[in-house]
């Protein structure tokens, strides 16, 4: 694992996460006005290509941003070592797939 | 005033002196006046006295802080002094703090200067001015005295990293245009163990007593081991 | 807390890495639920009617604010990284906790 390069991806991944994070948080502050029933929520995203792809990137930047920090974490305070870069790419990968069956689940008709 | 003074090596324990109170008293005062007139065994470093040296760093009430530097008015307001060696590092004896691995990283982060000219290619002209060469003599001034390395955490937490007073004397030499070893001095500050490893707690500079700041140092670092594309693990 | 850390950076770096480990356990949780929408509609209801306890509202609450702190302490990183260096550094980590609290605020009223 180098360093540099996972310390560039987690800056590269946490610039579209704050983008992503101000529409997201935006668009619930907004949509709570209006309800947030499955029946809001799902008129909202089903058929929704424009939704699908803004949450499947925002899933992935999270997946790689999320597993890098931990992997810091894993290291500095749980003291693992090398397991560590195993453990961040488990949780990586686990985000990636619940999160895109998330996405998969609202948006697809 | 009863001072706690740390006895030992890694294992030990706190021991305890009455020591008299004097007017304009420092931390190193109190612990001179205890190896002369209570415990000659104690043992601690000391050079200059007059904060120029660096070698009296040592924990007072859990801060990393040149003792020579700090008077006892100002830290022992409740009337109760701790004083232990510098945290981070192996302790040698008592309040002396083994500092073999402070100047091993300060090396492996390439800390020295690499030439390019002989004698006889005259003299290099250096812009003060440039902004190469401020970046250069913002943290130019430090002394190696390792208060910034007692005061990272995350020197604490990973064995391998470089630490702030090292990944800064390499700051100053990238910014140095005489220098002829930049690549392979951001090479070796790039990482897990160098300046991708700084999580901007900023305790180094809070702590400097020269007010540098690695912080910024190692910010810079960072920005330009990215824009060259170059680094190993 | 000991002496040396007790600085705005410090506490600043402290929220950042607390509030990540709270989304990066909180994220499982949102994606598991919202995947009940695989089951239909029916199904996705049923999970968002359980999250409207009080105390699962007031732990909403906490992760909104936990990932607006996270984003202001990360943009705090990440000026102080990429922009030039100043004098005012540690005014960034009060304006971050200021946001955070603001989102908060907004998102509690919304709710």
């Amino acid at each position: 694992m180098n360093g540099r390069r996972l310390w560039i991806a987690q800056r590269v991944t946490a610039m579209i996460l704050a983008h992503c994070v101000v529409v997201h948080h935006a668009t619930i502050i907004y949509a709570v006005h209006g309800g947030l029933g499955a029946a809001q929520i799902l008129g909202r995203t089903r058929g929704s290509i424009a939704i699908g792809g803004f949450y499947a990137l925002f899933v992935v930047a999270a997946a790689i941003h999320g597993g890098i920090g931990l992997r810091t974490i894993a290291m500095e305070w749980l003291r693992l070592g090398r397991v560590s870069n195993w453990l961040a790419g488990l949780v990586a990968l686990a985000l990636v797939v619940l999160g895109l069956r998330a996405v998969v689940a609202v948006v697809a008709a | 005033m009863e001072v706690r003074v740390w006895r030992g090596g890694a294992t030990g324990a706190f021991e305890s002196f009455e020591v008299p109170r004097q007017p304009s008293q420092t931390v190193l005062d109190v612990v001179t006046h205890i190896q002369r007139h209570l415990d000659p065994t104690l043992s601690y470093r000391f050079a200059c006295r007059v904060g120029m040296c660096g070698s009296c760093a040592m924990t007072v009430n859990g801060k990393p802080r040149w003792t020579c530097r700090t008077h006892v008015d100002k830290v022992a307001a409740s009337g109760r002094l701790e004083i232990a060696p510098l945290a981070n590092l192996p302790v040698v004896k008592d309040l002396v703090a083994d500092m073999r691995e402070f100047f091993d990283k300060w090396a492996r982060a390439r800390g020295q200067f690499t030439p390019t000219r002989t004698r006889s290619d005259g003299f290099a002209v250096v812009n003060p001015e440039s902004s190469a060469r401020r970046e250069a003599d913002a943290g130019v001034e430090c002394i190696g005295c390792g208060v910034c390395y007692a005061a990272c955490d995350v020197v604490k937490w990973n064995p391998d990293y470089l630490g702030p007073a090292a990944l800064n004397r390499a700051w100053t030499l990238v910014n140095d245009e005489r220098d002829g070893a930049k690549a392979a001095r951001l090479d070796a500050v790039s990482g897990d163990a160098g300046c991708h490893s700084c999580h901007t707690m900023m305790s180094c500079t809070e702590h400097c007593p020269k007010h540098l700041s690695p912080t910024r140092s190692i910010s810079g670092l960072k920005r330009m081991t990215w824009r060259l594309g170059k680094g190993g693990e | 807390m000991n002496a040396g850390r007790n600085h705005p950076a410090y506490w600043a770096f402290l929220v950042h890495r607390i509030s990540g480990i709270a989304l990066a356990v909180f994220l499982p949780m949102h994606f598991w639920l919202l995947a009940s929408a695989l089951e239909g509609e029916a199904a996705l209801q049923a999970k968002l009617a359980w999250t409207e306890q009080p105390l699962v509202l007031a732990g909403e609450w906490l992760v909104v604010v936990a990932l607006a702190a996270h984003l202001a302490g990360g943009l705090r990183v990440l000026a102080l990284e990429f922009l030039p260096w100043r004098g005012w550094q540690k005014t960034l980590a009060a304006l971050a906790a200021g946001f955070a609290l603001a989102a908060g605020l907004a998102f509690a009223l919304a709710r």
